[in-house]
């Protein structure tokens, strides 16, 4: 072996020796700054942790939902066309055509301040200030008769307000109410005696682009 | 989304129609060869050739310009694009299902695609505020809250992490098939069932950049943020983030697609798309869930007793015929090539049964190409069509022991407002023609 390559040869053990990496600490990324992480800091929870200081009432909140929410929402929360609907439908879930709003069907408040400082108004997010998200969120509050024409929310009394639908949740258990889908003995032959078509999609005719023509069978 | 009908005066009335489809027609000889059994039985049914034109095609007796005259060369597609003849293999919306484009859906053209691989640009959009363009250099992860050292990095940091991974998972919207629920609606499996979508998955486990911040011993959650206009979140338990969460860059070998979350997603196998959070800027980690808004009022299922489950995460086992299919009709007697999908959250598919007399009578499908678990499994039926009417169905099964319901069963535990996570077995109706839709049967 030349003397070169037997420098080669060290030289790709020593490289291959310093290469695999340990999984501990990388020195990879940096530490965030403190107002890095405020900066993105933006999420609420039901406990209250992530509110901001601040308030607003419900009088402020109407003028700024119908300036910035109601071309939407509509100026009552009835939704204009298919946008959502965010006043009324209380006790609606049981019906034939439940009208999940604020009122009827969203369990924490912490969730309406959270999602319009987040994302609304739509096109314009995280342009609120935190006294407007209270004003707005008071208003709807108000809209939806959880709380009287004069209210104030705040910070501080955030966390006394409940929605009515709060406790109409519980954790998936599809594994135990469902549990006839698993390891059910299927049938393979001569299953049923009639089979009767009992809808069809054409029916409603709703689909897109559908082709009606008959396809050519050869 | 909302995924209610359309209105309540289009909502079908229940006619009730009397399928032709007898039980004498539904020749199960059709499915030997799904069976394995025999290529010779349905050589012996196989109708003659069909006869010779008189006079020559001219597709061979015509020299066409493409063999005599040069192509493109090699600079005129620096990045390539399908046919110009596959210009209808395009993802397609429904106007009517939500009240702008910017936070809406679209849906995988599956009645086009074969194999498990969905290609990029066909993957199914959901957007809750239109599609993020990010400059890579622009963008950062930061990890943060209940760790010992918040930290940030950018997307060179993170293609410097040891450990790289490559993982192929489905990524099913809870919302796929939610039109459904009432009855059939929408006449292709484009629409009824075009909200999934398969890819390999280039990243660093989730673990990886977690383990660097060090999660705090009282956390149990992590919160995943997007840096779009709707600043997406879901809360994720932090058992699933440590077990097989993904941060992704790449898929299906090259960089995410805007659409798709570019430059950075989280992919979270098996549990439903609204989680695997695009523009991915932030993970919090946390000692409780979230409640956001889309684990509350959205992706919680509501039950006929006007209760709701939340946390509904993981897709049930779910199949579908892809052809024939209402946008994928038979065109021909004689051999068909029946082939769908098949897929479940919970592991692998194990098996694809497939009936077409409506459930009457089902026959075991073959399985083709990898079959991976929380991955989308192709199958295959050979069928030989003489021309009757055809009630086409498929249940799957999967490595727990569960088989797909029908929708009749779910209903009767779930009720029809529940909107998200329907998997009931889907039928198509073929007509004698071959026209094929979207139906309904006992």
């Amino acid at each position: 072996m030349s003397k070169s390559l037997k420098i080669l040869c060290a030289v790709l053990a020593l490289a291959f020796l310093s290469y695999p990496v340990a999984a501990q600490k990388l020195n990879l990324g940096r530490v965030a700054l403190p107002e890095e992480v405020a900066a993105w800091d933006i999420d609420v929870r039901p406990d209250g942790q992530g509110l901001p200081p601040g308030k607003g009432s419900v009088k402020q909140g109407e003028e700024l939902f119908l300036a910035q929410c109601a071309s939407c929402h509509g100026e009552f929360g009835e939704g204009a066309g298919r946008w959502p609907v965010l006043a009324g439908g209380l006790n609606s879930l049981k019906s034939d055509r439940p009208e999940k709003t604020v009122g009827s069907f969203w369990p924490y408040l912490s969730t309406v301040y959270d999602y319009i400082r987040r994302a609304m108004p739509y096109g314009n997010a995280q342009s609120l200030s935190a006294d407007d998200t209270y004003a707005i969120v008071a208003f709807l509050l108000n809209m939806n008769n959880i709380v009287p024409d004069d209210f104030v929310l705040s910070k501080e009394n955030f966390g006394k307000v409940k929605l009515p639908n709060a406790e109409g949740f519980y954790d998936d258990d599809r594994e135990k109410a469902e549990k006839a889908f698993w390891n059910k003995k299927v049938c393979m032959t001569n299953c049923k005696k009639e089979v009767t078509v009992l809808n069809k999609a054409r029916a409603i005719d709703v689909t897109p682009e559908e082709n009606k023509n008959a396809p050519k069978v050869d | 989304m909302d995924l209610r009908h359309k209105s309540t005066d289009q909502v079908r009335g229940n006619e009730r129609v009397t399928s032709g489809t007898s039980g004498k027609t539904l020749d199960r000889r059709r499915f030997l060869t799904a069976a394995g059994l025999a290529g010779a039985a349905v050589a012996t049914s196989m109708p003659a050739l069909a006869q010779s034109p008189t006079k020559p095609d001219p597709a061979i007796t015509e020299l066409p310009d493409w063999s005599r005259y040069l192509g493109d060369g090699v600079a005129a597609r620096p990045y390539g694009s399908p046919s110009k003849f596959e210009k209808n293999v395009v993802r397609r919306d429904v106007e009517w299902l939500t009240a702008s484009r910017e936070s809406s859906v679209n849906f995988t053209p599956l009645h086009e695609l074969d194999g498990i691989i969905t290609p990029s640009g066909l993957c199914f959009e959901r957007h809750h505020g239109g599609i993020a363009e990010i400059d890579p250099a622009q963008h950062r992860l930061m990890i943060s809250g209940l760790v010992d050292k918040p930290l940030v990095f950018t997307m060179e940091d993170l293609k410097r992490f040891p450990g790289r991974v490559n993982k192929i998972y489905f990524l099913e919207c809870a919302a796929n098939s939610g039109m459904e629920w009432r009855g059939a609606q929408l006449n292709g499996c484009q629409y009824t069932h075009g909200m999934v979508h398969n890819v390999m998955y280039t990243g660093i486990p989730l673990k990886t950049l977690l383990d660097q911040a060090g999660v705090r011993t009282n956390a149990k959650w992590i919160l995943a943020e997007g840096s779009d206009s709707a600043a997406m979140t879901r809360s994720i338990p932090l058992e699933k983030a440590l077990k097989d969460c993904i941060v992704a860059w790449g898929m299906n070998g090259e960089a995410l697609r805007p659409e798709q979350g570019y430059p950075l997603r989280i992919v979270v196998p098996g549990w439903e798309g609204n989680m695997w959070v695009k523009w991915l800027r932030r993970i919090k980690v946390g000692d409780e869930p979230w409640q956001h808004r889309e684990e509350t009022s959205k992706y919680t299922d509501l039950l006929a007793d006007g209760k709701s489950r939340r946390f509904t995460y993981v897709m049930d086992a779910k199949s579908v015929v892809t052809n024939p299919s209402p946008q994928a009709p038979l065109k021909h007697k004689g051999p068909n090539v029946l082939t769908g999908l098949a897929w479940s959250g919970r592991g692998h598919i194990t098996r694809v049964d497939v009936s077409i007399d409506g459930g009457k009578n089902w026959s075991t499908a073959r399985i083709d190409g990898p079959v991976l678990p929380m991955s989308l499994t192709r199958f295959y039926v050979d069928i030989n069509w003489s021309g009757e009417e055809l009630l086409v169905q498929s249940r799957a099964f999967d490595s727990t022991g569960y088989v797909q319901p029908t929708k009749e069963e779910l209903r009767k535990v779930r009720g029809v407002n529940s909107i998200y996570h329907n998997n009931g077995i889907q039928t198509w109706l073929v007509h004698k023609n071959g026209e094929t839709e979207n139906v309904e049967v006992s």
